[in-house]
Parts: C-alpha cells; structure tokens; sequence
C-alpha cells in the first residue's frame, strides 16, 4: 500500500473525462483507492489479466480474484501529443502517454505530466504512485525512476 | 463431403458511384451517401429496383432503411453492417461476396464515407467526433482517461516501438506521404490535386503525436463512395470490363479492444492474417500484385502493411519504400489515387474505387498503371483490425 497523493496541479475546472467504472473492474479501483496496483488473477490457471473481462482467455474459467503487484516497470512505448484533443490536457502540451509494461507483465496506460518529454526513452524504469486528481477520485500514475 | 467450392471468382464489382471530396457541404451524410449510391447503380447499368442488398457503413451512422426509404428498394433480401471501423468497407465485401454467391442476394449496394470535415471532425475534439462504438469500453475505461484520446495518439505509439525495434525513421514516413501526394497531384479528384509535398516540408510539418506529424495524418474531407457487387455472370452481362473479386478476407487481432495491449503491437497482425486468407483463395501471393491500395490512416499503418502483406520482411518496411518503388512507375506503386492521406477520408472505400477504375482503365493516363490485371486492396481499423481484397480483371 502506498501513500495517497492529494496535491494535484490539475484544474478542478477542466475534467478529464470520467471512468466509467464497472463491476467487473470493481477491484482494480478499490485496490487502486488503497494506493495498490491490483490484476484480474485467473483463480484455475493463475494467468494475470488486464484490461478485466468475464473468462480467462487462456483456460476459460470464469473464476478470478484480484492479485496485488508491485507497481515497478518500464516504458514499452509512448508518444508525446503535441495537440490536446480534450480540454483536460490543453494546458499540459506537449505531454506523454506512455505504455507501462509492468514487471509482472501486464501493461498500464498513463499519462506523464510531470516530465520533460525529450528525456523520456522506451525502456526507462517506472514506478507508480497514487494521487487523488479532481472529480476522478484516486487514479494511479507513474514517475521515471532512472 | 466434397470441398465447398472457393469464393474466388464468383462475384465482382459491377458499378462505382462517389462524390466530390470536399471541406465542407451542404449535404448531409445521408444525402452524400444516396448521391453516391445513385451514381454506382446507375454505373452498373441497373436501376435502385435491382438491389436486394445493402452494406451501411459503422462509421457513417447510416442504415438499412435509409436506403429503403430513399431509394425505394421493393425487395432488400440482405443487410448488414461490419463493425471494424476502417476495416470494415473491404470486410462488407466479403459477406457481400457470401451474399452473391451464396444466392440470398443479386446485387448488394455497399456504401461509406463521412463527413469528415463539416461534422464528425476529430482533429478538433475527441468527444463525439464519431459515434461511440462499444468496441470502445476498454479504452474509454483504461486509456481515455490517462489522455490517449486519439487514434494518432494510439498509432504514435506503434509507430515509435516499430522506430525502437527497426531503426525505422521519421523520414520513412515521409517517404510514404510524398509518394502518395505525388499520386494525388495526378488525380484530379484528390483534395491535395494542387498541393505538392516535399520531404523536407514533410519533416517541417507540426508534430500531432510524437513520431506522427501533420502531413502523416489522413485527411478531414466531406465526401462519400459506393459500389454495387453482384454475380460474375451478371458481370460479363454488364456494359464496363468486369472487376471479379479474386480473394477477400478479414482478420482480427487480439485482444481486439486495444492496441497497447497487444503483445507486439508494431504487426498488424488482423492484416496478416486477412492477407494470407486473400492470397490463398485467390492462388495468389505478394509477387503478382500490380499495385497496392492500403488504407492510409497514418502513414506508419502503410509501412506496417507491407510488412503484413508479405511484400517485404517484417522491420524492413522502411527500407521497402525508400527508393521509389511506391511510386507510380515503381515496382509496386500504392495508393494511386492519393488514398486517404491525400485523396480524401472515404473510411477506405475511395481505395477500392481507384482499384477498380484502375482495372478498367478509367482514370487518367498519367496515372493508369500499364496492364494492370491484380492489385491488393487493404481495410485497417479499430486496433490492428484488417482485410484484404485482391481484384482482377475480366479477359
């Protein structure tokens, strides 16, 4: 479990759009409210999944719990948007979106705002904290840790 | 059992109807989508009484009974509608082709294109600039949130991994955009008919989405394509070289709903597999294709595409397109009308309209390619989603 993050420079005006949250993808969010990284674990054949969906795709079981990981990996890939194409990243350009691909293989999308775009590279090591942004509640986010 | 017979050579595309591309009409999407539909119909040498099918286009929001009502249909026997986003055009032609052949249907009007420019403009917002399609949930759970709102911003990120792992350039991309503009400043239906492009003004052009600029984003156009399949018997009958689907097919990665997910996500891989079905019905591979029209999104996806396609090895899209061999003139040239990074956004129809004028030998002489007789038609959507169309020609 980690700290919550409450101070945030994002404007209370501008949203970003809204999850919509489900009950299947309950337990990521409760987990991610706690400060926690949790996966969809397949309950017969222990395969971790993400994005969360009914069955594992690999056995079929439509028994699952949620397993706590580590919230350590690194950059799969990632693009720097010049152009805000919502209202919530207009005063955030250029920004990164990156693909996490977490150590224990399941891949996050984030955004990184808190960086300079052009020292960002495929491979650089992340980690991923918790802060609570306006109207969103807590959402999970990463820094560069090398 | 015996076999069931092959799909090959059983039906064709017997008309082509399109409208102007244009920024900004009068018209609505319906009204540019019977515009087109009246032209294709008319284009085949049958009237709208003859359709017993209808393909409405995912991205146009327009269905069936639109075309019921407006066009009188007495007897509509087939209607479908494929959800592949830009996939979806060249996938309608394979159920069309199942239709025809198949006998539930004679003549199956499919049509596509929005209003890219007056309406559904992603280029100013990503809220509402298309319809929300459910294959949409994850994303709009696990990515819209975090700011990946856009598909230039979901292909940048293929494109900057497919950079990582091939040493593809920027400047690659840039080939591929000035090759096709040099193709749509031949043809006189092309938005850019006027604009010339350097790969010099390609590097200056504005980044959107880091590696993606401007000028390797398609364009925001007005306009609208349709075309009537039917029976290659019904072909030989009709006045205009007939134009036999030869092999079709789709594929579908996975998982379907994202392309960061993807395990290696620089593959189309739905395109790889739509290809390799389309070449196996047709008894055909790469080495006989006269030209490629590939949906041109991004220009990255044309790299990626002959890649799938088995034109070059996978990572060597790069060096594939840098010497000219895209071109018109070159070995393999693509997307000769200007596709729709400089042609115009027809969701990927206005590649299989060049594809059959091209076959007929319609268009303009600087732009016909000589003795054409096969050219390869691709569909991309939604999240590496792909389909594969190889065209021939009637003797």
């Amino acid at each position: 479990m980690s700290e919550i993050d409450s101070e945030s420079n994002e404007s209370p005006a501008v949203l970003r759009p809204e999850v919509p949250r489900t009950e299947l993808s309950q337990g990521f969010w409760d987990a991610i409210e706690k400060g926690e990284l949790a996966f969809q674990r397949c309950a017969a054949c222990q395969r971790l999944r993400h994005y969360p969906q009914p069955l594992c795709p690999e056995c079929h079981s439509g028994e699952s719990d949620w397993q706590t990981v580590e919230g350590l990996g690194r950059i799969y890939s990632y693009t720097v948007a010049h152009r805000a194409f919502h209202p919530a990243w207009t005063d955030h350009v250029p920004y990164v979106i990156a693909t996490i691909e977490l150590d224990c293989g399941v891949r996050m999308v984030c955004d990184l705002l808190d960086v300079d775009p052009d020292t960002i590279e495929i491979d650089q090591r992340v980690q991923a904290r918790f802060q609570e942004l306006p109207g969103q509640g807590v959402m999970p986010r990463f820094e560069v840790i090398d | 059992m015996s076999p069931l017979p092959s799909l090959s050579g059983q039906a064709a595309i017997i008309g082509v109807g399109q409208t102007p591309f244009t920024r900004g009409t009068d018209c609505s999407t319906l009204e540019l989508h019977l515009q087109a539909a009246l032209e294709a119909i008319k284009d085949a040498g049958l009237t709208p009484a003859d359709i017993d099918g209808v393909m409405p286009n995912e991205l146009a929001g327009t269905i069936a009974e639109d075309f019921i009502l407006n066009l009188g249909l007495p007897a509509l026997a087939f209607s479908s509608t494929i959800r592949t986003g830009g996939a979806s055009f060249v996938s309608a032609i394979q159920s069309a082709a199942l239709a025809v052949a198949g006998g539930v249907a004679k003549n199956v009007l499919l049509v596509a294109g929005r209003r890219g420019y007056s309406a559904q403009r992603v280029s100013l917002t990503s809220e509402g600039a298309i319809a929300p399609h459910p294959v949409m949930r994850h994303m709009d759970e696990f990515e819209r949130p975090f700011g990946n709102t856009v598909a230039s911003q979901w292909f940048a990120q293929a494109a900057r991994r497919h950079m990582h792992e091939f040493g593809t350039t920027s400047e690659d991309f840039g080939r591929i955009a000035v090759a096709i503009r040099g193709h749509a400043n031949l043809n006189p239906r092309a938005l850019m008919f006027e604009k010339t492009m350097t790969l010099e003004q390609h590097q200056a052009s504005a980044f959107i989405a880091d590696p993606l600029r401007l000028f390797d984003c398609s364009l925001e156009t007005d306009g609208a394509t349709a075309i009537v399949i039917s029976s290659v018997e019904r072909a030989r009958d009709a006045k205009k070289v007939g134009v036999p689907i030869l092999g079709v097919g789709e594929g579908h990665g996975s998982p379907p709903t994202s392309i960061t997910q993807k395990r290696d996500f620089t593959r189309i891989e739905g395109l790889e597999v739509a290809g390799e079905r389309a070449y196996a019905m047709a008894g055909l591979g790469p080495d006989d294709m006269d030209a490629a029209q590939i949906y041109d999104g991004f220009s990255w996806i044309v790299l990626a595409s002959l890649e799938a396609l088995g034109f070059c090895p996978r990572g060597e899209g790069g060096a594939f397109v840098r010497d000219g061999r895209i071109s018109l003139g070159g070995a393999l040239p693509v997307n000769t009308s200007g596709g729709l990074l400089s042609e115009g956004h027809c969701s990927g129809a206005n590649l299989v309209s060049e594809a059959v004028r091209q076959l007929r030998r319609e268009v303009e002489a600087e732009r016909q390619i000589a003795d054409c007789e096969r050219i390869i038609v691709t569909g991309e959507g939604d999240f590496h989603e792909g389909a594969a169309l190889i065209l021939g020609r009637s003797a």
